[in-house]
This record gives structure tokens, C-alpha cells and sequence, in this order.
């Protein structure tokens, strides 16, 4: 099959925060074993920034490349500019994704956004910003899986 | 790096005797074996000497019930299809197993667009088919019956010379897919009852892009390829000269060294599989523990992907396989592990470790001591696995 990029293996062989957070502030869990890919995002907000972030996750090769290169993307943002990180700019980050990846595998954005809005819920505020986003179709996982 | 090579199933090797009787054929001895010039008797000549090295390798009763084709894909093809289109009178039923290859399996759904009825049977835990349903399941319509020798993926062996008496009875054609045991086990048409097998020369340690048909004398199909009427009108086109060469010597060498590499593979594959089930926890063999192919083991191991697997073991130096979905162009599970009752979740994490000729004592020692340290860096990281318990 078409070869995973080195990046993306560099990322597999040695996956970067891997684990759990002692009292996370939001947890995001997206995918099903079933199909063969479950992520799991965990993260520590303080004054509206990403502190950490950690993965777990079950899947391919490139589910555990793109769950480690996301959590890389997201540490120290604010949160609504890892809202704003989509399933391309993981794939990028990655110097590319073999084609048949980029849906199936390609879920870690969509973790991430989970885990920021059950925060947002934890902390009873209203996620104007992610439904905003969402219908815009500018998150990009949940516009892809309409495709 | 030294690759530890545990995926015969996909590829195998040209064995270099077998290189070497094929040399002659691609430049000095290139004749159309149609000529009917000297150089041209000589290529005939030598094909008539395959078809008679690979006639003998499954006990054929005459060579010339076997024709060339390009490939064990090919010959399920014209198999299936040459013979549902030929006995359109007697009906329009076939019956066939669940846990099927491919290319069977994509032959008969095309045919099921063209009208025909399919049925597939169960197989139990193991893979086996059911004799008795198998029985039940034949109508007056029933023109074929499509089960393979063994499965590739899990490794069982079915009772093929049960299903062939029961075929012969009632009268319907048996077709047996034969590509995973060919060259592995003792394979007699007239014994089993099978009245088309197909089979591919790479399963013997020969060249790719060659593979054979045997069709029992009586038993009748339409070509599916058209053309100059080469192999008595049902394979139109040149005939593959080196390739066939190449494929009669594999054959030849195979039924000489069977018995001998069978009972070596069937030790090693025994202590791979003892040998891994012994070393991980939460593992499973996938298959039968003894009615199974001599170089087939597979497992499934909870809590991790079977790709992911197949990717950390490459780089302990070590080629394997997964039965599960993202190798595949599907996406889907194994066919094959969930016919078997083998949950989806679990299904997706198989590992196929198939051995060979060249397989050594020291590389199932290396498979067994380095498993269990790929499976462990995935479990890590797996949110299926309970906190603190990997």
C-alpha cells in the first residue's frame, strides 16, 4: 500500500503525550472500535489556554500518528484557536496521509473538539463558538463526515 | 536489517531452481508454441511438460484436464462464471461458504446482478462448513458448489472430500478453490471428488501471473476470453511460455518435497503458536488448533488494531499481515473472522503470520520474543485497556 510519510511514522514510533490527566478539564472520546479507531483527548485548561493535552488511542497506524500530532498542535493554544485547528492541518502537519486514511483514520481534530466542548458543558457556558463554527462547516470533521 | 519474512500467504519467493528452468524460455527458446515450426514444437513441448508435472501434483487422471490462466484469480473466474453460463438450463442456484476469497466471492455477486441465487452457508467457530447443510441447501437448481480446500486467512482445512461425495450424489459440480493449499497439502481430484480446482503457481514458489484450472473431463464451461482458441478454446491467448515452464517446475519440486516440508512447517508453526500464546495475555488463536494449515497461524489480540501491528512489527524487522480492515481496501473487519462469530471489536485486532520454504527455527524464536513487545507499546496507548492493568 502507499507509504505512511516519515513524519507520520516518526510520530507512530514515538507518540508524543500519551495518557491521561489527573482531573481532566474535558474529556473528548471520538470513533468506535468496531470500526476499528477509538480516540480519546483528554485536556487542562487554565485561563482559557491548553495546558496539556494527552491521547489515548485505538486504531491504525495513522490514528496514532494524527491523535499524537494533535495534541502537539493544541498544547499552549487558547481554545479557540485549537478550535479552529481542522483534520487537514493535522494531515499537513504530518506531510500527508495516505488518501485511504484521511477519513477513517483521520479523527484525531474531531477528539480534540469534543474534548474542548465538554469543557465549555462542564463549565455550564454556551458553545456559541463551536455551534457557530459547525454550521459555518469550518470545523472540519464534522463537515467531512457529511461528505 | 535482516526482515523476518511471515507473509507467505501474500508473496512468495521464486524458488532459484526454478529460475533457472525458466531462463532459457524468455530469449532462445521463445517459440509460439502454435508454430509449427522446430522452435515452436519445442515450447509445445514444453508446456505438455508442465501440464503433465502439475496434473501429477494433484492427481489428475490426464494432463490435458488442465488449463493455463493468468492467475488463481482468473481460474476462480472461469470456474465459476464458465459454468454458471454453461449450465443455464439445470438452473440458477450455486452454493457456496461465508468465508470465501474475494475473488469467489465478487465472481458470484456478480453473478447474483445477472439473476442467480447464491447461498452462503456458516461456519462454525473454527471455520468449518456443516457437511449436513451443506446437503440441505441443494436444490433441483443448484449447478455449483464453491468451497475452498483451506481458508488463507485462518488456516482450516475443510472436509473436502466429504462435500465432494455429497456433491457426486446429487449430481451438482464441485469447484474448490484451492490457492492456500496448494503445494501444502496432498491434493487428489479423483479421491475428493472435484470436478474444477484453482489454483496459482506463486503458492508453489513460482512465478506470479500464472495459475491453472483443473476441469474434470465431462465437465463442461464456457470461456469468459476470447480469442485464438489456445487451451482447447477456453483461455484464448499466447500461452505465458516462462511462466508455465516456471509453474511445472514448482510443481515438480513440490510434490517431491512436500511430505518432508510439510511435517517442518507444521513443528514451527506449532511452537509460534504455543510459543505466542504462552508469551501475551488477552490473545486468542484464531482458527483450528490442528486441522489447519501447516505454515498458518493467526491470532487476535484485545485492546489493539491489527494495522498498527503489523507496522510495529515491521519495524522489529518483521513481515506480517492483519486480516482486518485497514490493510484491506474495504475498511471492513475480516469477512472471515466475523462469519466465525468473532466479535467486530476483536476482529480488528488479527494478526496473519504465514511461513514458507525458507523459514527457519531462529525466526519463529525471533517472531515469539519480539510479538509480545510490539503488542505491549500499542496497549499503552489503547483507551480499551483498563487503567493500570496492561
Amino acid at each position: 500500500m502507499k507509504m505512511y510519510s516519515r513524519k507520520c511514522m516518526e510520530h507512530f514510533r514515538n507518540p508524543r503525550n500519551v495518557g491521561t490527566i489527573e482531573n481532566p478539564d474535558g474529556v473528548g472520546r471520538v470513533g468506535n472500535p468496531v470500526c476499528g479507531d477509538l480516540m480519546e483527548i483528554q485536556i487542562k485548561v487554565e485561563n482559557g489556554i491548553l495546558t496539556d493535552v494527552k491521547f489515548r488511542t485505538f486504531g491504525c497506524g495513522a490514528a496514532i500518528a494524527t491523535s499524537s500530532m494533535i495534541t502537539e498542535l493544541a498544547k499552549g493554544k487558547t481554545l479557540e484557536e485549537a478550535l479552529k485547528i481542522t483534520r487537514g492541518d493535522v494531515a499537513d502537519a504530518l506531510e500527508g496521509l495516505p488518501p485511504i486514511k484521511m477519513h477513517c483514520s483521520n479523527l484525531a481534530a474531531d477528539a480534540l473538539h469534543a474534548a474542548i466542548k465538554d469543557y465549555y458543558e462542564r463549565h455550564g457556558k454556551k458553545l456559541e463558538e463551536y455551534e457557530e463554527r459547525k454550521k459555518e462547516g469550518l470545523i472540519d470533521g464534522e463537515k467531512s463526515t457529511k461528505t | 536489517m535482516n526482515i523476518v519474512y511471515m507473509d507467505y500467504a501474500s508473496s512468495s519467493p521464486v524458488d532459484p531452481r526454478v529460475i533457472e528452468a525458466m531462463l532459457p524460455y524468455f530469449s532462445e527458446k521463445h517459440g509460439n508454441p502454435s508454430s509449427v515450426h522446430q522452435i515452436g514444437r519445442e515450447s509445445f513441448e514444453a508446456i505438455e511438460d508442465s501440464r503433465r508435472k502439475i496434473a501429477s501434483l494433484i492427481n489428475a487422471e490426464r494432463p490435458d484436464e488442465l488449463i493455463f490462466t493468468s492467475g488463481a484469480t482468473e481460474s476462480i473466474n472461469l470456474a465459476i462464471k464458465g459454468l454458471a453460463f454453461r449450465r443455464l438450463d439445470k438452473g440458477k442456484h450455486i452454493v457456496t461458504s461465508k468465508i470465501e476469497h474475494i475473488s469467489t466471492m465478487n465472481a458470484l455477486k456478480f453473478l447474483s446482478t445477472k439473476g442467480f441465487k447464491i447461498t452462503y452457508l456458516p461456519v462454525d467457530e473454527f471455520g468449518f462448513v456443516d457437511p449436513v447443510a451443506l446437503n440441505d441447501a441443494i436444490t433441483r437448481e443448484t449447478i455449483l458448489i464453491s468451497i475452498s480446500y483451506a481458508n488463507g486467512e485462518v488456516g482450516t482445512i475443510q472436509n473436502v472430500g466429504e462435500i465432494g461425495k455429497i456433491a457426486r450424489d446429487q449430481g451438482v459440480t464441485f469447484h474448490v478453490d484451492a490457492v492456500a493449499a496448494i503445494g501444502k497439502l496432498s491434493i487428489d481430484v479423483r479421491k475428493d471428488c472435484i470436478d474444477l480446482l484453482s489454483f496459482s503457481s506463486n503458492d508453489l514458489y513460482g512465478p506470479k501471473g500464472v495459475g491453472a484450472l483443473f476441469i474434470r473431463k465431462g465437465t463442461k464451461i464456457e470461456p469468459i476470453i476470447h480469442g485464438g482458441g489456445q487451451e482447447r478454446g477456453l483461455r484464448s491467448g499466447s500461452e505465458n511460455l516462462p511462466g508455465i515452464v516456471g509453474f511445472g517446475k514448482a510443481a515438480e519440486i513440490a510434490k517431491k518435497e512436500m511430505e518432508v516440508e510439510t511435517s517442518r512447517l507444521t513443528e514451527l508453526r506449532d511452537k509460534l503458536i504455543k510459543g505466542i500464546l504462552k508469551k501475551t495475555e488477552n490473545v486468542w488463536l484464531n482458527g483450528h488448533p490442528t486441522k489447519r494449515l501447516p505454515n498458518n497461524a493467526n491470532f487476535r489480540f484485545k485492546f489493539i488494531e491489527g494495522e498498527s501491528l503489523v507496522l510495529r512489527l515491521s519495524d522489529f524487522g518483521i513481515a506480517s499481515a492483519t486480516s482486518s480492515a485497514c490493510t484491506s481496501k474495504t475498511l471492513e473487519p475480516s469477512h472471515v473472522l466475523l462469519a466465525m462469530g468473532i466479535p467486530a471489536a476483536d476482529a480488528q485486532g488479527s494478526l496473519l503470520l504465514t511461513m514458507g520454504r525458507w523459514t527457519q527455527n531462529e525466526d519463529v524464536e525471533y517472531v515469539i520474543d519480539n510479538v509480545p513487545l510490539a503488542v505491549d507499546f500499542l496497549r499503552k496507548l489503547s483507551p480499551l485497556i483498563p487503567q493500570g492493568d496492561v
